[in-house]
């Protein structure tokens, strides 16, 4: 007769066949496990993603697709630029910078290259400095400083406008178009602007008879005054040597009297040229007859 | 020989390298269970400070980091009979224990305890060419040990030197370094049968494992289970297991006998199998928790249930008392402890300084076993255990696992054996370099 039951006493046989004991230790060994857990789905991402992207139709509708969604971005309202604000400009110079700018708006403020721009505004003369940025509302604000002209520089071709440093500000087309400002001539006066300044500031008693200053030779300054009478002032130190003609003028009417001009280049000897015929006069009113010529 | 020698020495290279690794298993195939442990190799000072125990004979070095015991199938007196079902029963406990250690191993060092051991002293002599002993002359004198007669179709298991003897003065450990004429060497021999280890090397490989190492479980027991001053003054270990009992002597921490008698506490469980007419799984369960061999005065009252599903009713419900179960399984632990007892005496293990005994392996568990092994073998017999390693789960610390903690220190620390040391110069054969190609082919 047969247990119902199978013997309890004999337990069942825990053995792993051959190939489970093989897998299990295959599977324990590191690198077949490091294989399988990193090796084979980096694997197949790779594969999978390369397999997919190697059609040329697919590649143009992902980039397609990435184009779409970045100009969707673009040109979202948020991001739109609807005009342009100009400050600290004049009508004049706002309307040289819209025209060398020439931004077409409504324009995405991810296509303004600030930099490049205010560097393009800056190239204009009458520019010092330039802040670009886009405000609230849509606006593209530009915050320009414009250069203040001082001196008016004749050259042989044009007339300038310069500022304090030099720089050529404008061009104007006559001299009574800015009488308020002073003129200079010569090559290389707008390297010496600052000391223009210096000595029209000096010349204040004789500022009425001021015609304008030449720079001789890009190294000094003379002084013209009306009568055609010129001050030559030395290449070192020329505002006590002016000082110094002002004094004398003060004293003694140096350039109400016929002289042409005042040279003081060498400051030991100061040296006056007089009209042609001024000294026969002098001596003939004192009643000394020469025996010289007019020549 | 010479084949033996290289085998032993591929081996012993192998252990090096599982050791580099860090991980290795030790197989105790014995006849009841196969016990698995894997161990860590981590460095020797890891744990030095902390404790303050010191190096411990090696065993802080390594830690168990998995253990599996399976019952044991297909083996007979601690030998393979059944191959199949050995295999299947060693790759159950090597997977379970290399699923809770998580690791993969490769290398196994393996013990056994059946095959007939035989154990020789061997005794070599050799003049020293220049005073000083080297690595040379020790691996010399080895060799001039001469071999007896082992038999036909038996190989050495372990072959350690013993005693070193320089001129007069004999007990030498380590001879290296120091000054005389003569030197001479004592070596323990194990020689055990052949085909044994042939089928335990099949096995091992058809599991897909490399052998690192062989040992005989009656030398590993007595490793973990003889506390250090018993191996140093003398003592016997025997290790009472399913089908074998072995039986190592050892003195001054060298193992100088090794022996086994083929019966063990299956043959205890077979008796009651018989005496009793129930099935040996009933058995084995009436034997592990009512079995002894001590008669007390409670044991006539003491009834057992034998239990049954023959369907025979008187059958099934038979009881028997305490009394009858120790007179079967008593002539039988006597008769086992007798011829223990015959071993020892041949082996000449009372003129040892000091006698002591000590029992472990599974059957040493019956209740009373101290006294009776007391009667017979003498009087200075304890039970032992064995000694506790790191990670060692708490259910395989019993004396039933002396063997594979044995065979854990034996992994850390072998014993120097005779192929330890190379071959003297004059035996290198002229064509060494067609050794060295071969070497070069099989390895690379």
């Amino acid at each position: 007769m047969q247990p119902l039951k199978p013997d309890a006493a004999l337990p069942r046989d825990p053995a792993p066949s051959r190939a489970a004991y093989r897998m299990h230790r295959l599977w324990l060994t590191p690198l077949f496990r490091s294989m399988l857990r990193i090796g084979l789905p980096v694997f197949t991402v790779t594969f999978s993603a390369g397999l997919y992207l190697s059609d040329d139709t697919r590649r143009a509708g992902l980039a397609g697709i990435w184009e779409g969604a970045w100009t969707a971005v673009e040109e979202r309202p948020e991001f739109l630029v609807n005009l342009m604000a100009i400050d600290g400009a004049s009508p004049a110079l706002a309307e040289a910078i819209r025209s060398k700018l020439a931004l077409r708006f409504p324009l995405s403020s991810f296509d303004i290259d600030m930099a490049a721009t205010a560097a393009r505004i800056e190239e204009l003369d009458a520019v010092a400095d330039a802040d670009l940025r886009v405000r609230s509302g849509n606006v593209l604000q530009v915050t320009v400083t414009e250069r203040l002209p001082v001196v008016i520089w004749r050259t042989q071709a044009e007339l300038s406008l310069l500022d304090i440093e030099g720089r050529r500000v404008a061009r104007v087309f006559s001299r009574m178009d800015r009488p308020d400002l002073p003129l200079i001539a010569g090559e290389g006066a707008n390297a010496a602007v600052p000391e223009a300044l210096a000595l029209l500031a000096a010349a204040g008693p004789i500022q009425p008879r001021l015609r304008g200053m030449v720079r001789m030779g890009e190294r000094r300054w003379d002084i013209v005054l009306d009568r055609d009478q010129r001050i030559l002032l030395p290449e070192t130190d020329p505002v006590p040597a002016l000082e110094r003609v002002i004094a004398l003028d003060k004293a003694e009417a140096l350039l109400a009297r016929d002289v042409i001009t005042v040279d003081l280049r060498n400051k030991d000897r100061p040296v006056l040229r007089l009209a042609p015929d001024a000294m026969t006069i002098l001596r003939a009113s004192q009643g000394v007859e020469t025996g010289a010529s007019s020549l | 020989m010479t084949d033996l020698y290289q085998s032993q020495r591929a081996m012993r290279n192998m252990r090096r390298a599982a050791m580099q690794r860090g991980v290795i298993a030790v197989l105790d195939v014995g006849t009841s269970k196969i016990a698995c442990l894997i161990l860590r190799f981590d460095g020797p000072d890891r744990l030095r400070e902390a404790d303050g125990v010191g190096p411990m004979a090696g065993q802080s070095g390594f830690r168990v980091i998995g253990a599996a015991t399976t019952r044991s199938r297909g083996v007979r007196f601690g030998e393979i009979s059944v191959m199949n079902e050995t295999e299947r029963a060693i790759r159950t406990a090597v997977q379970a224990a290399q699923k809770m250690a998580n690791v993969r191993v490769d290398h196994v060092i393996v013990c056994f305890s059946g095959a007939e051991p035989r154990s020789y002293g061997l005794a070599g002599e050799w003049a020293l060419q220049d005073s000083v002993v080297t690595e040379q002359d020790v691996a010399r004198v080895l060799s001039a040990c001469d071999v007896p007669d082992i038999g036909e179709g038996r190989e050495v298991l372990h072959a350690q030197p013993v005693n070193f003897a320089l001129d007069h003065r004999s007990g030498l450990g380590d001879p290296r370094g120091q000054i005389g004429n003569r030197l001479a060497c004592d070596m323990h021999l194990l020689s055990v049968e052949a085909s044994v280890i042939r089928n335990l090397l099949y096995c091992i490989k058809r599991c897909d494992l490399e052998l690192a190492g062989i040992a005989s479980s009656a030398y590993v027991a007595g490793v973990s289970s003889l506390v250090e001053d018993e191996q140093e003054l003398g003592a016997a270990c025997i290790d009472m297991g399913g089908g074998s009992t072995g039986l190592s002597i050892f003195i001054k921490k060298h193992m100088i006998y090794a022996d086994a008698v083929r019966m063990g506490g299956d043959h205890v469980t077979s008796d009651i199998s018989k005496g009793l007419e129930v099935p040996v799984a009933v058995a084995e369960r009436i034997k592990t928790r009512h079995g002894g061999v001590q008669a007390t005065g409670m044991d006539d009252r003491e009834m057992i249930e034998t239990g049954g599903e023959s369907g025979d009713w008187e059958k099934d419900r038979r009881s028997v008392s305490r009394t009858e179960l120790i007179g079967i399984m008593r002539p039988r632990v006597e008769e086992i402890l007798e011829e223990v007892r015959v071993r020892l005496d041949a082996a000449g293990f009372d003129c040892l300084p000091s006698q002591q005994i000590v029992l472990t392996g599974g059957a040493s568990q019956i209740p009373g076993l101290d006294g009776l092994a007391a009667r017979i073998l003498g009087q200075r017999v304890r039970l032992g255990r064995p000694l506790r390693v790191q990670g060692l789960p708490q259910a395989t610390t019993g004396p039933a696992f002396a063997a594979a903690v044995g065979l854990c220190l034996f992994a850390a620390h072998p014993q120097d054996e005779w192929w330890d040391f190379d071959i003297p110069s004059e035996r290198i054969p002229a064509r060494s370099l067609k050794r060295a190609i071969r070497w070069f082919r099989d390895n690379w």
